[in-house]
């Protein structure tokens, strides 16, 4: 095992700092190359019209999986040491629907936000401004709801510990769903360009 | 103030017009899938750990509210986790740099395209102020929504999603059912 590189000490802090800047420029750039920076294009994915959220958020995950699985299977990394966010699944199902409605309503998410102002898009300074808002109220709000975020603790835990099944089947899994995904979200699509034509 | 507009409208093509979409001069979304794909991937291999965003907003908001009220936020653990023992400054974060590059690889793709234009993104059927009105709403749902997950489309859809995270995938399901249920309410600003 030698990746994640950073786990291992091949690198300091500060380097790190400099290779979150350099991820961050890729991040952002394919967020913009999507269309991520315009709200109007992202909104479109809650009325069928444009999927393509779904679609690059679920050939992002399916990317990814694929590789740490691999190269998890050929003993390059160390899939122990990646962090990912603990599971707190009262407020993950309650934050997650919050966000949701704030997505529709505000037309960003947080990443997406960023690339809409540095792309000149006014209403995603605006988004950004009721983030702080948010996030204030939430931090002020804290002692109040500090018991609830805090239930249904079961720590960092992937879908196979929990079912207790095999990794590799829970992987199939979810490509035959982004498969059956990314078909459904194509004949929408057409669909409703089909109704539009009709109507137009 | 003109010199930035003029800036930002320096447009190769004229793909960027306000009351209009163009998905077709975006990149396909299956291969930019995979280049955002293969970033979240870099990142777990490199740092051991994957994508955020809000995290850095929270860094910001900390800052501000101990700068004005240092008591207050000493005895609230939420700002005390950002702000940390008060040895390392707390925008010296990986997240902070993170959002920093997002910046700037958006504008860099946005220039490329003729794309940066100041503009506000809304359907024809509702006036500037009530777009704006809205997308300060929204984004302060999205701001609580996502402390309260502890984490955004980047870090609980993708970084937990690709990790087969248990609270990643509930929470983006979660998001999906939210934002459908309300899209039919909201349909006059974007349609």
């Amino acid at each position: 095992m030698t990746a994640p590189f950073f786990k291992f000490g091949y690198f300091n802090d500060e380097v790190s700092l400099i290779i979150a800047f350099i991820i961050g420029i890729g991040f952002g750039f394919f967020l913009e190359r999507g269309g991520f920076g315009s709200g109007r294009l992202l909104a479109a994915q809650f009325y069928f019209t444009d999927m393509r959220v779904f679609k690059v958020m679920f050939t992002a995950i399916v990317t990814a999986m694929i590789g740490m699985f691999y190269f998890s299977w050929i003993g390059f990394v160390d899939l122990s040491l990646v962090y990912y966010g603990t599971t707190y699944l009262a407020a993950d199902i309650l934050g997650g629907l919050i966000l949701g409605i704030g997505f529709v309503i505000g037309g960003y998410c947080p990443g997406t936000s960023a690339v809409s102002i540095s792309t000149g898009r006014i209403d995603g300074i605006f988004y950004a401004l009721g983030g702080f808002f948010g996030i204030f109220v939430f931090g002020e709000a804290y002692p109040m709801l500090e018991n609830f975020v805090n239930s249904y603790s079961m720590g960092m835990i992937n879908i196979p510990q929990l079912l207790d099944i095999n990794y590799g089947f829970v992987l199939f899994i979810v490509i035959l769903l982004a498969i059956a995904g990314f078909t459904a979200a194509e004949w929408g699509e057409r669909f409703m360009a089909k109704k539009k034509a009709s109507e137009g | 103030m003109t010199n930035i507009k003029k800036w930002f409208s320096h447009h190769l093509e004229d793909n960027a017009r306000e009351g209009e979409l163009f998905p077709k001069y975006y990149w396909n979304p299956y291969l930019v899938g995979i280049g955002l794909g293969i970033v979240l991937l870099s990142s777990f291999v490199i740092m051991g750990r994957g994508l955020g965003a809000s995290g850095a907003l929270s860094s910001m908001v900390a800052v501000v509210v101990n700068a004005f009220a240092p008591d207050h936020a000493a005895h609230n653990n939420f700002y005390q986790g950002y702000l940390g023992d008060g040895t390392v400054s707390p925008f010296k974060d990986w997240l902070v740099f993170l959002v920093i590059g997002v910046f700037i690889g958006g504008f860099i793709s946005g220039a490329i395209a003729g794309r940066n234009k100041m503009m506000i993104e809304k359907g024809p059927r509702i006036s500037n102020k009530k777009r704006l009105l809205f997308a300060f709403i929204g984004g302060s749902l999205m701001g609580f929504g996502a402390k309260m997950a502890r984490g955004c489309t980047s870090g609980q859809g993708l970084t937990g999603g690709s990790m087969l995270s248990v609270g990643g995938w509930a929470f983006m399901l979660m998001v999906f059912a939210g934002a459908y249920a309300t899209a039919y309410f909201v349909r006059r600003q974007w349609t």
